[in-house]
């Protein structure tokens, strides 16, 4: 029987653990299949987020570390400056990387660390239950903006992209959304080139992933695709925000 | 052949030499000369040197680091120790040596610059959150100081936890004459399989990791990390005794403090009063066993701890000699180093007060 489709070598047999509608499936199964057409098996540490990818450790079919809230950044300099023929990444969320850990993101891409970061941006804190994160949109409900995310009071999204954009140490930020089949070939095809960098020595690069939370968003998994679609890309344009092969 | 070496500069060597080869650090004084010297010094050896943008992320990167399997250190001084906190909880939870230096200044808060012993709780009960200990030093000279080092990187790595030299503006600061100990062979280190080296596929990779979901297995964890503590309290507790022999007061005492108590022994002594000095080398491990044993000497009237806080120590000491024997306290705080002259007068009106 001739084999179609199989699951990425670079996935484990673990069942993941997240819900039903999350996109956080999609980018694992991306992201461990670029890593399998870039060669990086048996030569790549990753590094799991504190957030619902906690346990990305164990979904990945490679060396991994877990690492406190924010840090992923600090932790994955750490590995690559040791190890600098080794791929790194790092797998992170909003919560993750643009409130707690802005610091630590921000300082990586300004020294053009040479690693890769995964950014998985659903716009609120899933694991503890749907609290207000710092790309929640205006107007948005979640548990501690009941009423909706108000400017006077909870200040407004931060589009972390075109922030690290303007920095000169990185050389590649792109946000893509895998809200459709033609979306998730462009944001495999960001992920890819974020991990070509990498092997090539260009430097630091993030690719941010718009994603769905239907359980904290209150929506079904349809709902959620179409908010990313309609509403999330309002706030968080797709595009190539520094690309250094492209001279920008 | 000895030289001449400024504490912070003979304990950054100390630990290129012990097997060092990767040091992430961030500004603050009094431990600045460490990261300065290891900036350049790494480079000269092969090894990573890095300032950090934060404590945080200093802390972090050794996680990072150790947890690939390099032999990582940071050091830096009270309020930066405080920041580090989260992230030596997470190398504890997860089983990572490094090396962590803290030079000690007074507090709360951005407090001073200048030496202090307030640190100690933080220091040997744990600091973070959890339940866990490090093997930590009190070193009294710069000698002392670069010995402990030299071996820090293989203890850390046999116990798999963090080892720290605590220390203070003082014994950063102070010049004095060093036989340094040879280069170790980096390449004669025992091979680390548990790192994150990136080798690891399927049943071979490694997890670093300090998350235990199921309560189980998080209660397992803690007993493991235990029992780690209590091979050190059997092989790595050390202390040093001066004229305890006959002596009916003792003074307790550990790092620059000690120093200062020993020359205090010396004037009692001569005075004709019989004190004697007892020093901590390992804060954790504390060395309770001998002070439990000391404290059953008939002729010891009492202990006398003596340290830069309002009294931390002095519990531990307490705990130790168990009710057997009167345990006293005279401290400074705020950067002041009492003289021996102070400690002896001190000792004479709490024997007057009895």
């Amino acid at each position: 029987m001739e084999i179609l489709y199989k699951k990425s070598r670079m996935l484990t047999d673990t069942p993941l653990s997240y819900c039903p509608g999350c996109t956080h499936g999609i980018v694992h199964k991306l992201l461990a299949e670029t890593l399998e057409e870039i060669g990086a098996e048996g030569n790549v540490i990753g590094i799991a987020p504190v957030g619902c990818s906690v346990f990305a450790y164990k979904f990945f079919n490679c060396d991994m570390q877990q690492v406190a809230h924010g840090r992923a950044p600090a932790c994955a300099t750490g590995i690559k400056r040791c190890n600098p023929d080794k791929i790194v990444f790092a797998y992170q969320g909003d919560g993750d990387i643009a409130s707690i850990g802005i610091a630590e993101i921000i300082h990586a891409a300004a020294r053009g660390e040479n690693i890769t970061v995964i950014f998985i941006n659903n716009a609120i804190y899933g694991m503890t239950g749907g609290q207000m994160a710092p790309t929640t949109l205006l107007g948005q409900k979640t548990t501690t903006t009941p009423y909706g995310r108000v400017v006077g009071i909870n200040g407004n999204p931060i589009r972390l992209c075109e922030m690290i954009a303007t920095l000169d140490g990185p050389c590649f930020v792109s946000r893509v959304s895998v809200s459709d089949p033609v979306n998730v070939r462009k944001a495999k095809k960001a992920i890819k080139k974020g991990f070509e960098n990498q092997i090539n020595k260009k430097g630091f690069s993030l690719i941010e992933v718009l994603s769905t939370c239907p359980t904290n968003w209150h929506m079904n998994p349809v709902q959620s695709l179409n908010y990313v679609k309609n509403e999330m890309t309002k706030i968080f344009p797709l595009g190539v925000f520094k690309d250094c092969q492209e001279g920008n | 052949m000895k030289q001449l070496m400024k504490g912070n500069e003979a304990i950054a060597e100390a630990a290129v030499r012990g097997g060092c080869r990767a040091f992430f650090g961030y500004p603050i004084t009094p431990q600045n000369e460490i990261p300065e010297y290891m900036s350049f010094r790494m480079s000269e050896v092969g090894g990573v040197f890095l300032q950090a943008e934060s404590e945080i992320a200093a802390i972090n990167m050794v996680y990072g680091a150790a947890g690939s399997g390099a032999r990582a250190m940071t050091s830096s001084s009270s309020p930066g120790i405080s920041l580090k906190q989260e992230g030596i909880s997470y190398i504890c939870g997860a089983d990572l040596p490094c090396v962590i230096v803290n030079m000690v200044r007074g507090g709360p808060g951005l407090g001073g610059i200048l030496p202090a012993q307030s640190d100690y709780f933080q220091a040997v009960k744990g600091g973070g959150h959890g339940d866990y200990h490090m093997l930590v030093y009190g070193p009294s000279t710069v000698q002392e100081a670069v010995n402990i080092m030299y071996d820090a990187f293989d203890k850390a790595d046999k116990y798999r936890l963090p080892v720290m030299l605590l220390g203070d503006g003082m014994l950063g600061q102070i010049m004095e004459a060093v036989e340094l100990p040879e280069m170790k062979d980096v390449n004669s280190f025992p091979k680390k399989k548990w790192a994150t080296d990136g080798s690891g596929i399927g049943a071979d990779r490694r997890v670093i990791n300090s998350l235990f979901i199921d309560p189980d297995s998080l209660e397992k964890q803690n007993h493991s990390l235990f029992s780690k503590y209590e091979l050190l309290k059997r092989n790595e507790t050390q202390y040093e005794e001066y004229m305890t022999e006959d002596a009916e007061y003792i003074l307790v005492a550990y790092g620059t403090v000690a120093r200062v108590c020993r020359s205090a022994v010396d004037i009692l002594r001569e005075r004709g009063i019989k004190a004697g000095l007892f020093r901590p080398v390992t804060l954790f491990p504390y060395p309770t066993n001998r002070l439990y044993q000391i404290a059953d000497k008939e002729e010891l009237k009492y202990f006398l701890s003596v340290e830069l806080s309002m009294g931390q120590m002095v519990e531990d000491l307490k705990l130790a000699v168990n009710g057997k024997k009167k345990v006293k306290f005279f401290g400074k705080v705020g950067g002041n180093v009492m003289s021996p002259e102070e400690i002896v007068d001190n000792l004479v009106s709490k024997i007057e007060e009895n």
